[in-house]
């Protein structure tokens, strides 16, 4: 059988997050329990967390988490790494062992900075060095996977059921200011770990549920800039368009989104703002190829906040609560009510309407 | 007669019981097969002239007329078919070069027929167009590459010139002259009524169309006929022409005998003058000398239309669009060998270019691999026939797609294939003023109008299916297509999984 990357493998889902607007530190045990009542939307072959502000000791590095086949990779990974980046720390990331969670390959991470010299020669930006390296090794080395690669942050998941990938990875034991979880239903998987959401590049980390049917016309369109989508899903793809939009381009997540989930023209030209009409048309004719189209409801995580956006017949459900300083996001209200029994201000967005929720400046 | 007589290629099969003797059909064949004979009362026909365009089998009020392909034939030669035997004949006779009109009739693939296209089941559900918004419109031109915020933080909204069009098809160039006056009428008309463009061809603008300019692309070919100031500014967008599908490597040619009137005034020609198109433009003999003329011609018209360069698909198309696409073109148009044409030497129709379909894929995927796909918007023709074959077309990565032979046969083209002659009897291909009256302009807009939306129907249902609301998520989505029957090679071309994968 081939494996994921090889061929495209749709998948159905649950997503759930949780955000605190005040940067206040929550531990990773609480998305994990959001995962349970959600158990029927995903089959026991992927699951995954993304926490934002995990690693305050270690802010100013890039944490690469990484999966290795076997030894052998690991140690001609380091080398390779070696070559662009100063390695501060590393070591194997703390995990149970349990019975739910079987067949794991090597799990480490390496906390790293670019090394100048190499920056220079190179002329590229520390972000754009990074997000390169990654893509080579996840193309080109063999039995080595980097899932994870943002500053402050960090990626876990696994082949399993979402609730216990969260005790595997032990996330009682990290404190965040946001944190994304999934579950996937993947109509077919080889079962492979690398196939698992959130899907990340740098500080970038998506969650998503859907099939989308553009999904050949944005890869295509979005490896003509330098990005290998290695994976063939829909969350890698989805990924590397936002940083494209947003890093490469310069434009806000609200603009990405408008682009990503474009207004229909109808809609635009019965809008009666002539400076959104213009910005909406303007955007739809420059990037027509980075329209999405087809289910899915996303949860984008960054450093400093989330967005929240469905496509934009809103084929996919997504619910968001409040209490107090906290932001909940989920598939279903009953995950919401896991985290919090009393969140409040319960609402559906509506389809191709982004909701940015932002952590205080200052506050992470 | 004797060794240059050949038997008539089609026998016209009048049934007497029925026949009334009314004439019709000697009054609707320009090429006078039909003729009364007083001596015998009846109605006779001479064969040798019958070129099977089916004019008076449609109008014969008594449905006594058929045209059948006539059985007298050589004897059965695998390697020396009856065509090869006949054209040799001919050519022995005349000494001269074999002209023939419309696509090749030859049997080449057509890759279309050979792709299949994918919809939702389960996993993803279709989405119906009668009940949600389903968006067939395109925007043709070059995207810019970075976007540009002004002191403010704000977007600047600039923007090369680009074209809108409500669905992805364009009516392909075919001159006023090669084409009668009432045909050019109606695809202005039907065009300005669809929200799409149709194509002058060669031959210049009548004073009568320039009122369709938004919905009008004009064409510079090598022959410049018709080219003035007036006429670059009148359309929406500039096609210098290079090539041709149906004839690659050399040019236009129109026959003096149907430069009349209008059409020599329209070209700029005196009456009767054969209109010979150099095959070269003498101007280009080189990709930058390509670049000169394009931007020629957009200092011409101050930078404010997109400049399509349109070539015949020949064996290193993607190598010599990606030259293009550097050239400053905003627009490529591709003509595959299937293309039809008024004229061409039959040798080259036949023989010389590739099918659409191929050149389609390796170009886009070029041009993506030199992440210069963005520079312009792709468009292609050469037989496109249907709406799956533009849904076919747009998914391998199309912008859009020039229709012609489809468009003329919305007209009453009953492909012939005698074009050159210029005696269609369907007032199409004719400059005969009894023959073009045929051709009302008010019916003809309507069915191209007729056509082009019946198909943006079954495009909508099909993007549904595959729960795809928005034309732009279909292109170069290749993995909405799969071949049947194609070989390793041909998939690898194409871009795409053989069924069952
Ligand atoms: S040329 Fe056309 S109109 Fe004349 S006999 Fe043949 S089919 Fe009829
Ligand atoms: S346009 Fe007229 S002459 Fe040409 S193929 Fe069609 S019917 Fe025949």
């Amino acid at each position: 059988m081939k494996k994921e990357g090889q061929i495209r493998i749709p998948s159905g889902c649950a997503i759930a997050a949780v955000i605190s607007k005040d940067g206040k530190k929550m531990s990773g045990d609480l998305i994990t329990q959001a995962m349970k009542p959600m158990h029927v939307r995903s089959n026991g072959l992927g699951g995954g967390f993304a926490g934002y502000g995990i690693y305050p000791e270690y802010k100013d590095f890039y944490a690469l988490h990484m999966f290795f086949d076997d030894r052998s990779s690991r140690i001609s990974c380091e080398a390779f790494l070696k070559e662009y980046f100063e390695i501060v720390h590393c070591e194997r990331i703390p995990t149970r062992k349990m019975p739910q969670i079987t067949d794991e390959p090597i799990v480490w991470r390496y906390f790293i900075a670019p090394l100048k010299s190499m920056l220079a020669n190179l002329q590229l930006d520390e972000k754009e060095l990074v997000s390169r390296i990654v893509m080579k090794i996840n193309k080109e080395q063999n039995g080595t996977y980097v899932f994870s690669s943002g500053k402050n942050m960090g990626t876990f998941k696994a082949v399993g059921y979402p609730e216990d990938v969260g005790v595997f990875y032990k996330l009682e034991e990290y404190e965040g200011y946001s944190w994304t979880g999934h579950g996937r239903y993947p109509t077919n998987t080889p079962g492979w770990w690398g196939g698992a959401h959130p899907f990340t590049l740098l500080d970038y980390s998506v969650v998503h549920n859907g099939e989308i049917s553009s999904y050949d016309a944005n890869r295509r369109f979005i490896e003509m800039f330098g990005y290998k989508c290695t994976l063939q899903t829909d969350t890698e793809v989805i990924t590397y368009i936002m940083d494209y939009l947003v890093r490469v381009q310069g434009l806000t997540l609200t603009e990405a989104a408008n682009v990503v989930a474009a207004p229909f023209w109808s809609t635009i030209e019965g809008n009666p703002d002539y400076a959104s009409r213009r910005q909406f048309t303007y955007l739809r004719t420059v990037f027509p190829s980075l329209l999405v189209t087809g289910p899915f409801s996303i949860v984008l995580g960054y450093t400093g906040g989330l967005m929240v956006l469905n496509d934009r017949l809103k084929l996919r459900s997504m619910v968001i609560a409040e209490k107090d300083d906290r932001v909940f996001i989920a598939s279903e209200e009953a995950a919401i009510r896991t985290m919090e029994p009393n969140a409040g201000k319960l609402r559906a967005p509506k389809g191709g309407e982004p909701v940015i929720i932002q952590v205080k400046e200052g506050a992470y | 007669m004797g060794v240059d007589f050949i038997y008539p290629e089609f026998e016209v099969i009048r049934n007497e019981s029925r026949c009334i003797a009314c004439r019709v059909c000697e009054r609707q064949c320009a090429n006078e097969v039909h003729f009364f004979s007083p001596e015998r009362g009846i109605m006779m026909s001479d064969e040798t002239k019958c070129v099977d365009c089916q004019r008076c089998v449609s109008l014969c009020p008594t449905r006594a007329l058929k045209i059948i392909r006539s059985d007298c034939a050589l004897r059965e030669n695998a390697n020396w078919p009856d065509s090869t035997i006949k054209e040799i004949y001919r050519q022995a006779s005349s000494g001269g070069v074999l002209l023939s009109s419309m696509g090749t009739p030859k049997a080449y693939p057509v890759y279309w027929d050979k792709i299949v296209i994918n919809a939702s089941q389960v996993t993803n559900p279709s989405i119906d167009p009668l009940r949600e918004p389903m968006e067939t419109r395109v925007t043709l031109g070059k995207k810019p590459d970075k976007i540009r915020r002004g002191e403010d933080g704000r977007i600047v909204y600039e923007l090369p010139p680009q074209i809108s069009l409500s669905m992805p098809i364009l009516f392909s160039a075919m001159s006023y002259g090669s084409l009668s006056y009432n045909a050019h009428a109606s695809l202005a008309r039907a065009a300005e009524e669809l929200g799409i463009l149709y194509n002058t061809g060669e031959g210049g603008l009548h004073e009568d169309f320039y009122c369709y300019g938004p919905n009008t692309i004009v064409q510079v070919a090598s022959g410049r006929f018709g080219v003035h100031m007036d006429y670059l500014k009148a359309g929406s967008a500039i096609e210098i022409k290079i090539g041709q599908g149906a004839k690659p490597g050399i040019g236009g040619h129109l026959p003096g005998t149907k430069i009349v009137g209008d059409i020599s005034r329209t070209r700029m020609i005196p009456e009767g003058t054969d209109a010979i198109s150099p095959a070269p433009h003498h101007d280009i003999y080189s990709i930058e000398d390509l670049r000169q003329l394009v931007f020629s011609l957009k200092e011409a018209i101050n930078y404010s239309k997109p400049i399509i360069v349109k070539v015949a698909a020949v064996h290193n198309i993607a190598a010599i669009a990606s030259g293009i696409a550097r050239s400053g073109a905003d627009i490529i148009a591709i003509d595959g060998i299937r293309g039809g044409t008024g004229a061409a030497p039959t040798r080259i129709r036949d023989n010389v270019g590739i099918p659409i379909e191929l050149a389609l894929a390796a170009v886009d995927q070029r041009l993506r691999e030199e992440g210069i796909r963005n520079n312009v918007s792709l468009v292609i023709g050469g037989s496109v026939r249907s709406s799956t074959d533009v849904v076919k077309a747009i998914a391998l990565g199309a912008d859009a797609c020039y229709i012609a032979t489809s468009a003329l046969l919305a007209l009453g083209c009953h492909l012939c294939r005698t074009c050159h002659t210029g005696k269609c009897n369907w007032g199409i291909a004719t400059q005969n003023p009894e023959l073009v009256k045929r051709l009302n302009p008010d019916i003809g807009s309507k069915r191209l109008v007729n056509l082009m939306t019946a198909w943006r129907h079954e495009i909508m249902e099909l993007m549904g299916g595959m729960g795809i609301n928005s034309i732009e998520a279909l292109r170069g989505n290749r993995l909405m297509l799969r071949g049947v029957g194609l070989t390793e090679k041909e998939l690898e071309i194409l871009g795409i999984s053989h069924a069952g994968e």
